[in-house]
């Protein structure tokens, strides 16, 4: 089978795990956990995973420990976790928006609310994932600050889109990568500030890592959710 | 009056109790949640005045359809929290605290009207998030005894301890009232009846949220309420089957 889209975005997604340790890696979405679970059996062994119901399952399928939401919430101050988080809106710094679009009082649109971001990303490492880059999602000013962006002290670190692979390393968003067969004016066109950076393409996954990607996702789960 | 209602997003949420104040001619209500469908019922029957929460989910649906109306109405206040703040704050309640220390929600828009304080020690400048003291707690759970001790079996206790903690009262609904507790060990026995009020047995109390192990969520029943959201003939059924009778 020939390289997808969303097998790019998933090792882009591992590749933003490098150098974990031993941390909790909580990924939302579809290509996040599929990603996770690469990096987990293959170059991050040490990652522990939750089964989205407070248990940590190893690479074998035992549990492992208990992780209860309080957990999860003490853990967070000591930055032993990186998480992937699907934002709504997102600005050149990486303030992220998770809550309402319009005013806050009477939204246009009400969406899930901020979640666990304020805390997130003011603790530990907090990553994007974007299924559908446009200039709806990355826009010139968020209507509300659910997760900090680095000009406000926020630990954001990679921003992984369908496009392309971004990062804040210079202050403000970056292109770090495009997958192949994407250019730099298409991801102009489809961000809404101005933004610049390397067009050298996102690497191809592995041989090995293509055979992981295909036992963990056997349905093809993550070529529906990258448009 | 300040309502905490326990669960997390679509899972074992006191739903016989939360259509029971659907029946009810209550009204401008303020309640605490980890939000899912106790919020959404309640917003459809215009109960809330406003809601203190970090998000409102149905879990395998992302967005709570009778919430966002309600929200995209104008008519109901959200005092968003981080999910950590919000748990600060039932902690600082149960404990009789002016607030407690905490990092999330700084320089973030959660913070809203809250104020920060500088540690003695070492000056760090933190969110000081003060008490949410409930009138009322309502949980469920998947055992009771009649003295109003209670037992979860499922994976995660979720906030339901702190919730009754926080509150001047606390009701109890669960899967079945047992003389005894022979399932599970005596560290599920997570609410003590020096926190509770009450308990109501409400065999299928959670439905159509989870409960396990008694039983997982009806995603078909979740999907209807879902959908009828968008129909008010739709919904008119829904809440008569659902709620009324």
């Amino acid at each position: 089978m020939p390289t997808s889209r969303a097998d790019h975005c998933v090792v882009a997604c591992k590749d933003a795990l490098a150098g974990s340790g031993e941390i909790l890696v909580s990924p939302f979405g579809i290509v996040p956990p599929i990603a996770a679970r690469l990096a987990r059996a293959s170059s991050e062994p040490d990652i522990v995973l939750t089964d989205g119901e407070a248990r940590a399952i190893d690479g074998d399928g035992n549990v492992e420990s208990w992780l209860p939401f309080r957990f999860i919430f003490d853990l967070l101050s000591s930055g032993k976790r990186h998480v992937f988080m699907m934002p709504v809106q997102i600005d050149r710094f990486g303030n992220m928006n998770l809550s309402a679009i319009g005013p806050h009082d009477h939204p246009k649109v009400q969406m899930i609310g901020s979640r666990g971001a304020p805390g997130n990303t003011i603790s530990h490492k907090t990553s994007y994932w974007v299924p559908r880059h446009t200039a709806r999602a990355f826009v010139e000013q968020v209507d509300f600050v659910s997760g900090l962006g680095v000009d406000r002290g926020g630990l954001v670190h990679h921003v992984i889109t369908n496009l392309g692979v971004f990062d804040f390393d210079g202050g403000t968003m970056r292109v770090r990568s495009l997958h192949p067969g994407v250019t730099m004016d298409e991801v102009r066109e489809n961000t809404g500030f101005a933004i610049d950076g390397d067009e050298t393409p996102t690497r191809e996954p592995t041989d090995d890592e293509r055979e992981l990607i295909a036992k963990l996702d056997p349905n093809d789960a993550r070529n529906r959710e990258v448009s | 009056m300040t309502i905490g209602i326990g669960g997390w997003g679509s899972r074992r949420k006191p739903m016989a109790l939360v259509k029971a104040i659907c029946r009810s001619d209550v009204k401008d209500l303020t309640v605490v949640s980890y939000g899912g469908p106790d919020v959404g019922l309640l917003c459809a029957f215009g109960k809330i005045r406003k809601l203190v929460s970090g998000f409102v989910t149905l879990d395998s649906i992302p967005l709570e359809p009778h919430f966002r109306n309600a929200r995209q109405k104008g008519a109901v206040e959200f005092e968003e929290l981080d999910e950590g703040m919000l748990q600060w704050g039932l902690y600082a309640a149960a404990n009789r605290l002016p607030f407690m220390p905490t990092r999330a929600g700084l320089r973030s828009d959660v913070l809203g009207g809250l104020e920060t304080v500088k540690s003695p020690y070492d000056g760090e400048e933190v969110v000081a998030m003060p008490p949410l003291r409930l009138d009322l707690a309502l949980v469920h759970m998947n055992r009771a005894d009649k003295r109003g001790n209670a037992q979860y079996l499922g994976p995660d206790l979720y906030f339901d301890d702190l919730f009754c903690m926080a509150a001047d009262e606390a009701f109890v609904s669960c899967e079945r009232v047992v003389d005894s507790f022979d399932e599970g060990s005596f560290h599920t026995l997570r609410i003590s009846r020096l926190y509770t009020t009450g308990v109501v047995e409400a065999p299928r109390g959670a439905h159509f949220t989870s409960c396990v192990p008694d039983y997982d969520r009806d995603e078909e029943c979740q999907t209807n309420y879902a959908k009828a959201a968008a129909d008010p003939d739709a919904w008119k059924a829904f809440a008569d089957a659902y709620v009324t009778s």
